[in-house]
Formats: structure tokens, sequence, C-alpha cells
């Protein structure tokens, strides 16, 4: 199964096109445990194993196995899989909270597996930050000082770092909370910290491993919707590492699928959706409710010569459900317009057809 | 199956084609095959003992001494002689000593004894009472204040004011230079995988060996008296709180420490800001371990001269006076529950005012500099006037209490002796005597042999092995019938502890009520240093191998009880659930469930009540017990028989890592 990168179409306002250049891009990145992990990535032979004959060949695991891709700023960019995928090791390895065995990841053009200890703790201070699946606070300290702890740590002045973190307890709604003690707040809010301390140190980066699976649906719920509106208030990058399928198309603009350390596809959710690479791509999103993320794009057709093209018009990212009334209103079928360009139409009965959930190929 | 071999080794491991298929009955074969075995090993030394009886038994009288005591004793004298121009005493040991002197008569000076000038110690009982009371508030809270201040008062009342200030002197010393080296060794052993592995076997062994057999070896670098005493303590009170520091260092969660890497800490960072914080709670209960073991271990080390209240209860005990030693005994239990609760509310303290706000801080603030100032006063007035130095009065309470022991004693012996007599010659005669006689009487090769045999079917061959090992050298110790009778005393009473450890452990993991009543009652017996137990049970049974078996049994049984009950509790409630509805009755869920279930919990409270009755049998030398702990005892009081007394320490450190040995390896099968 070869990783499919498809070409992006360009989606309701994606960030994409702000810059050229990526914030962080990563070449042919592996890590290997056990015994000796540097050679695996450096044998072709070695490199071709499944998971399972590498184990009884090497004793070693390939936790990631060359991964590559890039992170445009302002994006979020979600890496999803099933746990023993690879996908919180690869986002340790970003940070190198994991050492990496081979490959490269360059911030900022900035080769950060040349990093020193030294520069690799300034990267840390500056410009990432992470937040945990288990939030990782420390139960002996108030809520402000936890929020505070990467400022200390940076060595900034009481006075100073305490003002900061009180702004970020508020932006992320905790104000009330700044003197409780962690074990004293709910799993939600308790994450809120966790956010609050990562947002403190004003990163260019956002990694996020998990940080919602460990609440319940409906404060996961909240908590996502929290993130959307940081990334709206603050515009920073983000990775984002989860296991759900509905919260990587909720919050992702691309979507990176890993399995087995390997990624399978990456791309935009209406991508994954809409052409999956493969059938384990397939099988995930099955369940998807399409109409809420396949766009019209998707679904049109090329005009035949006895449709009537003076109906209405949309364009291509529209999104299905939002369509449907529209479609179904207008007595002809929508024409789905370009800058101009006619791309196809959609009727009735290709808004039916996702609608309804009919099992069409989607193309 | 048939074992017709008299003495296979482990049956072979079933053969890969039925492993799978038929892994429940392999099992259950090797299980029965195993206890066939043990059966006919002791078979076959009952047989072998009736024809060889009392041939090669190795016998050594009391005065006796072979040619490697002769030796040791030589060792000593030259040691003695050279102790001032050796180097490596001159820059080395001596130091130590003088250095660890120092610090105890320092702190003897302040507190127990009179210093060079003063007819008095530095600061008197109200400066004490004072300075505890305040220190136990600060740390702790006021009810255990009020304790402290209660219990140091009865110190004064019992007439032991001075004998227990100077056990509290040597404790805290101990304590003090303990933690020095406990505490950052624990943080490199929870941050070092490499360094774990190397301590941990270290500690290990530390931890087996009976109190008693540290004290004999420092004799010959440091001389007898207190510091002995005191580095005996440290190195037996130390590795608790490296295990615990190490523990609590290693159990702060993954992603904390994860979380500051992030933020870029540096290592030192983490460890100042995350590690230590968040372990603090628990390092503190490793102060309060260390205290405990210090405690017991600094009444014990009376034996080579340490003053304090260890040495008024073994000076009665050679002298039957159970009433002074019942008295000396309550101050050191008090002591134990003392020193027990202030630190057991220290380590709850931090929690709950944190909680409770800043304003109530803030008046605590001024409390504690009140307090501190109030305590200041009292310390003046104990330093200038003699009223508040030396404790009023004569000590009457001690007196009543003395005689009341003896009263009572003395009624139980006029009318219960009938009882207690009964219950011992008949456990005397008909358990342990003919057992020494079967052990004692055998050939030395034929018991060693038999030894090395269980060792093999129970713990494996490695087990084996170093039974074989420690076989020949209790040979080599010269100490051979002594040790066999230590042995049979130490199997017996291990055997009855098992029993009542099952029952109670049993009892107290099926019945919530019972166990929310027995716990605290283990907990506290504990904490008791361990030769407390033999002052009533020397009233019971007067002078005898007994007394000394009873007090072990009491010793080891709660330690046995609690691993039991927590085993037994860990038997998942889906499977007793499952045993009930297949139709069950209590008995067979206990003995077909529970306690198979509990199998690693048996063996694991066999290893621990071995260890704990091995220490007890051994001070039990002290009351008639005789053997192995008389030859020690006796070597720190006879010049002549130190060489001998040295190598009967040695003898108990071969006995222990024996049993251990075999119960861990037992242990770890039974897990797996």
């Amino acid at each position: 199964m070869t990783p499919v990168q498809t070409e992006v179409p360009q989606r309701r306002g994606t960030p994409q096109d702000s810059d050229g250049t990526p914030v962080i891009s990563v070449r042919g990145l592996w890590k290997v445990f056990g015994p000796k992990a540097d050679r695996v990535p450096e044998s072709e032979e070695l490199c071709g194993l499944t998971r399972r004959e590498l184990m009884d060949r090497t004793g070693c695991t390939a936790a990631v196995r060359d991964v590559h891709f890039d992170v445009s700023p302002g994006e979020v960019f979600v890496v999803m899989g099933l746990s023993g995928s690879g996908k919180s090791t690869l986002v340790r390895c970003l940070t190198r909270l994991i050492e990496p065995t081979a490959g490269e990841i360059v911030f900022e053009g900035e080769n950060i597996r040349d990093a020193d200890d030294k520069r690799l703790r300034e990267l840390r201070r500056q410009k990432f930050s992470m937040v945990f699946q288990h939030f990782g606070l420390l139960p002996h300290r108030r809520v402000v000082d936890n929020v505070a702890f990467g400022l200390e740590i940076r060595g900034m002045g009481r006075a100073e770092r305490m003002k900061r973190a009180l702004e970020v307890v508020e932006l992320v709604g905790l104000s009330g909370y700044e003197n409780s003690y962690p074990d004293q707040l709910s799993g939600g809010m308790q994450q809120r910290v966790g956010l609050a301390r990562a947002l403190a140190g004003e990163p260019d980066v956002l990694f996020f491993d998990e940080p919602f699976s460990a609440l319940d649906p409906l404060i996961r719920r909240d908590m996502q919707n929290e993130v959307i509106r940081l990334h709206h208030e603050v515009h920073k990058t983000m990775v984002f590492i989860t296991h759900d399928l509905s919260e990587a198309l909720k919050l992702g603009d691309r979507i990176l699928i890993m399995r087995d350390g390997k990624m399978v596809q990456c791309g935009t959710g209406d991508e994954l959706v809409g052409a999956p690479a493969d059938d384990y791509v397939r099988e995930f999103v099955k369940d998807v409710p399409r109409a809420d993320v396949l766009t019209l794009r998707w679904i049109m057709r090329p005009p035949v010569d006895e449709d009537a093209l003076d109906g209405p018009e949309l364009g291509p990212d529209v999104v299905v459900r939002e369509a449907t009334r529209a479609v179904l209103a207008a007595e002809k079928p929508v024409k789905v317009v370009e800058n101009g360009k006619l791309l196809g139409i959609v009727g009735d009965e290709e808004i039916l057809a996702v609608v309804a959930g009919q099992e069409g190929d989607a193309r | 199956m048939t074992v017709a071999v008299e003495k296979p080794p482990t049956p072979e491991p079933p053969g890969p084609e039925d492993a799978v298929p038929e892994a429940a009955p392999a099992a259950a074969v090797r299980r029965v095959s195993r206890r066939v075995v043990v059966g006919a090993i002791l078979v076959v030394w009952l047989v072998l003992f009736a024809v060889l009886r009392g041939t090669n038994t190795l016998t050594l009288a009391a005065a006796d001494l072979t040619d490697l005591h002769r030796w040791l004793n030589d060792v000593y004298d030259s040691i003695g002689a050279n102790r001032n121009s050796n180097p490596l005493f001159l820059y080395f040991f001596n130091e130590i000593r003088l250095v660890i002197d120092n610090l105890a008569t320092f702190v003897q000076h302040l507190i127990s004894q009179p210093s060079d000038s003063r007819p008095l110690p530095q600061i008197g009982w109200l400066g004490v009472v004072g300075i505890a009371g305040f220190v136990s508030w600060a740390v702790g809270n006021w009810r255990v204040a009020l304790l402290t201040v209660a219990g140091f008062v009865f110190f004064g009342l019992q007439g032991l004011w001075q004998e227990s200030m100077d056990t509290l002197a040597l404790t805290l010393t101990a304590v003090l230079v303990a933690l020095l080296f406990a505490i950052p060794l624990g943080v490199w052993v929870g941050l070092s995988d490499r360094v774990n592995k190397v301590m941990t076997p270290v500690l290990d062994f530390m931890q087996t060996m009976p109190t008693f057999v540290y004290l004999a070896p420092l004799t010959l670098f440091f001389l007898i008296g207190g510091a002995s005493a005191t580095i005996a303590t440290v190195i037996y009170a130390a590795p608790p709180a490296i295990r615990i520091t190490a523990h609590a260092i290693r159990s702060v969660p993954e992603t904390t420490v994860e979380a500051a890497d992030s933020l870029g800490a540096t290592r030192w960072q983490s460890l100042l800001k995350v590690l230590l914080p968040m372990s603090k709670r628990t390092v503190v209960m490793g102060v309060n371990q260390t205290i405990m073991a210090a405690l017991a271990m600094v009444t014990i080390a009376a034996l080579i001269d340490a003053p304090g209240l260890g040495k008024t209860v073994i000076q009665a005990l050679q002298s039957l006076d159970v009433g002074t030693a019942f008295n000396a005994g309550l101050a050191i239990v008090i002591m134990a529950i003392v020193l027990d609760r202030v630190t057991t509310a220290a380590s709850g303290r931090e929690e709950a005012a944190r909680r409770s706000g800043g304003r109530f801080l803030a008046r605590r603030r001024q409390l504690v500099v009140a307090g501190a100032a109030v305590t200041a006063v009292l310390v003046y007035l104990s330093h200038t006037y003699v009223w508040a130095a030396e404790f009023p009065g004569e000590g009457s309470v001690g007196s009543s209490v003395a005689s009341a022991a003896d009263t009572a004693s003395t009624w139980v012996q006029d009318n219960l002796s009938g009882l207690t007599n009964a219950f011992r010659d008949a456990l005397t005669n008909g358990l342990l005597n003919p057992f020494q006689t079967l052990l004692t009487d055998s050939p030395w090769w034929l018991v060693g042999a038999v030894l090395v045999g269980l060792g093999v079917v129970l713990g494996g061959w490695r087990s084996g092995v170093t039974t074989a090992v420690c076989v020949g050298l209790l040979v080599g110790t010269g100490l051979w019938s002594d040790s066999m009778t230590t042995l049979a005393s130490t199997l017996v009473a291990t055997v009855m502890t098992m029993l009542l450890a099952v029952v109670v452990g049993v009892w107290m993991a099926r019945s919530t009520v019972a166990d929310r009543l027995i716990r605290p009652t283990l907990d506290a017996a504990q904490v008791m240093p361990p030769f407390v137990y033999l002052v009533p049970f020397l009233a019971l049974f007067g002078a005898t191998r007994f007394t000394a078996i009873v007090a072990a049994i009491v010793y080891a049984a709660p330690v046995a009880m609690k691993i039991i009950a927590d085993g037994v509790r860990n038997v998942p409630a889906t499977t007793v659930e499952a045993a009930t509805s297949a139709g069950c009755n209590t008995w067979q869920i206990i003995t077909k469930v529970q306690l198979p279930m509990a199998r690693g919990a048996l063996t694991l409270a066999t290893n621990q009540g071995l260890i704990y009755v091995l220490s007890m049998v051994v001070v039990g030398g002290l009351v008639g017990a005789g053997a192995l702990g008389y030859d020690v005892v006796a070597g720190f009081s006879q010049g002549q028989l130190y060489g001998k007394g040295l190598a009967a320490g040695l003898a108990i450190v071969l006995l222990g890592v024996m049993f251990d040995r075999i119960t861990q390896a037992a242990a770890r099968r039974a897990g797996a």
C-alpha cells in the first residue's frame, strides 16, 4: 500500500494558500525500538518486512516507518490511527521527546535532529508546546502556578509570569479557578489547564497528543469546540493526534492516517471520504455521514445534452448538506461553477444518493 | 503418574506436543509430584536418622572453640592492638567513628548526658518536652502534640527520663545520618535504572539480615559502644528510606515528567520542581519507616553497650526482673507510638493545610512564631533552673508499673501456670523436641542433603546451589549443632505463625469488619521494637526456648497476616462469584479458590515470616533460647568467646540467606 498524497483541492478557506513554505517538514522519519535499531531504516530488505516479520528477525519494533508530511502555517494537521499505529510516537519524535531513528524534521528551516540539548531546550521553551492525554499537571501547584510553569522554567520573573498566566487562564475559560488545585477540577477543566500551560509560552506550534481521549463525550465536544475557537483566536499551527475519526474530521484541515507505523493516506476530510486510498481507509470512513463531509465537487457529474443549464449556481466546495435544500428546491439541476467556469452539475438524484446514505461509489 | 526415583530433579517441563492442549493437567501432575518428592525426602531422612542417629553431629560445647573462632579472636586482638597504627583504621574507620561519636555525644549532651562543666544536660526535661511538643504541632497537629507531651512526661514519671533521652538521642543521630545518605541515594536509585539494578540486591540483603547480626562485625571496626550502635542503626535504618524515596521518584507519572521536558525543563529543573515536590509525601513516609527501624535497632544495640532503654530491658531480662523490663519496655512502646504518630501526621498534614487556604496560613505563621518563643523560654528555663532541668519526683509511677507487672506476672505464674505450662510442655515435647532431636542428632551430611534436596524441589536448581553453599559454610563456622537448634525453633515458630496468619488473614480478607478491627492492631504491633515482645512472654513462660518462639510468632504474625489478607482480597471478585454460582460453600471457596489463587501471597508471607521469626528467635538468646542467639550475646560480653559470637552471627546470616533464597524462588514459581 503506497501512501497517497493527493493534490489538495482548495476547501473552505484553508490557510494553505497564505504562504508556500511549511512550518514543519518531515522527511523519511523512522523510529525503531529495539536492539541496534539504526540498521533497520538503512537496510532496504528490513524496511520491506511487516511488523511481525521484523520482530521475529531482529527483535525490533518499527513504531514509525518512513513518514513524510508538511504542515503549513496556521494549519490544523491531524494524525489519526488506531492504538499501536505509532501516532503518539510520531508526535513525540517531532519534538524529540523520543529520539527518532532516522529521517529529518525541518522546523522553520532548521533540522531539529541536529539541535544539541541546549538548542532543543530553547526550541521547546520558545517554539513548541504540547498537550498530553493524561494532562501531566503538577498536583502540588495551583492552577495558575501550573499554567506559569513553562514560563518559570524559562526564568521569567514571578510577577510577569503570573500576569501572563492569569491572561491565559481567562482565555481558556478557567477564571475563578486559578487558585484551585488540579485534583479539585474535573477532567475537562484539568485539560483546560494543560491547554493554558501550552498556550502560556506563546509557542509557534502546538502539539496535541490525544488530548480529549480521557474525557467524557459531552466534555470532549466542548473541548473540541474550544480548540476550534482558540484556533480562530490565536491562529497557531497545530498538530493534533487522535484515534477518533469524527474528531479528526471536525478539527483537521488535513488528516494523515497511519497504520502499523506507516502512512496510509494524507489529505483533507472530503478526500478521505470521497477517495479512500485503500480498503483500510474505506472501512474507516464507512460510517461517516457523507453529506457532512463531501462537497459538491465529489458528487457532480458532467452535463449531458438534455440537461437544462440555466439552474442556480453553487461553488464546488459547498458541503452537500448545506446544498441539499437549494438543489431540491430548484426546478432544474444546480450548476457547480468555479471562477466562472462550469465544472459539472448536481441534480436531485446525486444529492439524494448521498443524503439518503445510499452506498454509491463516490468516485 | 509414577514417581519412582528418590530425589528426582524438578520434573521436566511438558513436551511441546502436549504443552498447549494439556497445560492444566500437566501443571497438576507437576504439583502432586513435587509434594510426593518432598514426602519421599522426608521419609528417607527419617529412615536414615533411625539408623545413623548420633553420628557425625558436629556438636560443640558452650565453652569450646574451633580454629576459626580462635583465628577470629586473634584477628580481633590484632585489630585492637593496631587500631591506632594501621592507616586504614587511622584514616578511615577511626575517622568515621570519631565523627559519629562526636555527633552522638553532642546530641546526648544536649538532652540526656551531663556535659563537662554541668551536672545536667544542656536542655532539661521542660525544654525537651517543649521542643517535642512544639515540633509535633508544627509538623503534625495539636492532637499528636498533646500525645507527645503526655508521652514524654510519662517517661519522667516512670523514672526513665535519662534512659529515654539516651535512646531518643541515638535514634535521632542515626536517623539524621541515615537520611543524609539515604535520600540522595534514593533519588539516584529512582532516576537511574542501572543504579537501581545494582542497589536492589544490596538492599534486599541488608533488609533480610536479622538486626542482630550487623552488630558483631561492626564492633570489629568501630569498637563496642555508641559509635558502633549508631552505625549499625544507620545501616539498618537507611534501606527503607532509600527504597521508599526511589519508589516515590519512580511513581511520578511519566506524562508529568514528559510535560516538563516538553516545556524545555533541564534535568535539574525537573528534579527540583517536579520529581522532588511530587514525591515529598511518600518520602516523609520513608522517614517514618527509618525512624521506626532506628528505634528498634537502637534498643537492640544495647547489646553492644549503647546506652538507653534497651540496656535497662536487657539487664532486667538477664536477671529475669519482669517488672523492670516491663516498665522500660512500656517506655519503648510509648516512644515508638509517639514517633510513629508524629511522622504519620506530618505526612498527612501538608494536604490538609494547603486545602484550607491562605487566611489560615497567615494566622498559622503567627502561631508558629508564638510557639517558638514559648519553646525558647522553656528551653532557657530548663537550661538555667534545676527544677526545670531534672525531672522531679522519684519515678514513683515507674515503680508502681514495675510492681504491678511483677504482681501480675506472679499471679499468672501462680494461677495460670498449669495452663501455660501445659501448653508449653505440650508444644515443646510434642513438636519442638522431636524436631530438634531430628535435626541435631542426624549426621550433618544427611541434614545438609535433605536441605539441598528441599531447596532444589521447592526453589529450583539455583536455590539448591545456594543452599549447598550455605550448608557448607555453616559447617565451616563450627556451629552446626547450634545452627540446627536455631533452625528447629525457627521452623516450628514459622509453622505456627503461618497457621495463625492463614486463619486470621483469610478472616480479614473475607470480613470488612474484622479487617477494620484487626488491621490497626497489626500496624501498631509492627512498629514495636522486637524485643519488647519478649517481656510479657517471659512472665508467662519463664526463661525457655519456648518464650522466644512465642515472642517470635507474635512478632512475625502481623506482617504475614497482612500479606495473606491482601493476597486473598486480590483474588478477582468475578472468580469468587463464579465459584459461588457453581454452588461452592464457604469452605470450598476458601480452600479451592481463594487460597490457591493467593499462592504467591502465601509464599511471600512465609518468606517474611521466616525472616522475622529468625531475627526474633535469635534475640531470644537473651532469655534462654540458647543456640546461635546465645553465642552472639555471649560473644559481646566475654572476650574469649568473641570469635565464636562472630561466627554465630555469620551462621545466622547463612540461615537467613538460605531461607530467603528458597522461599523467594518458590514464590517466583508460584507466581509464574
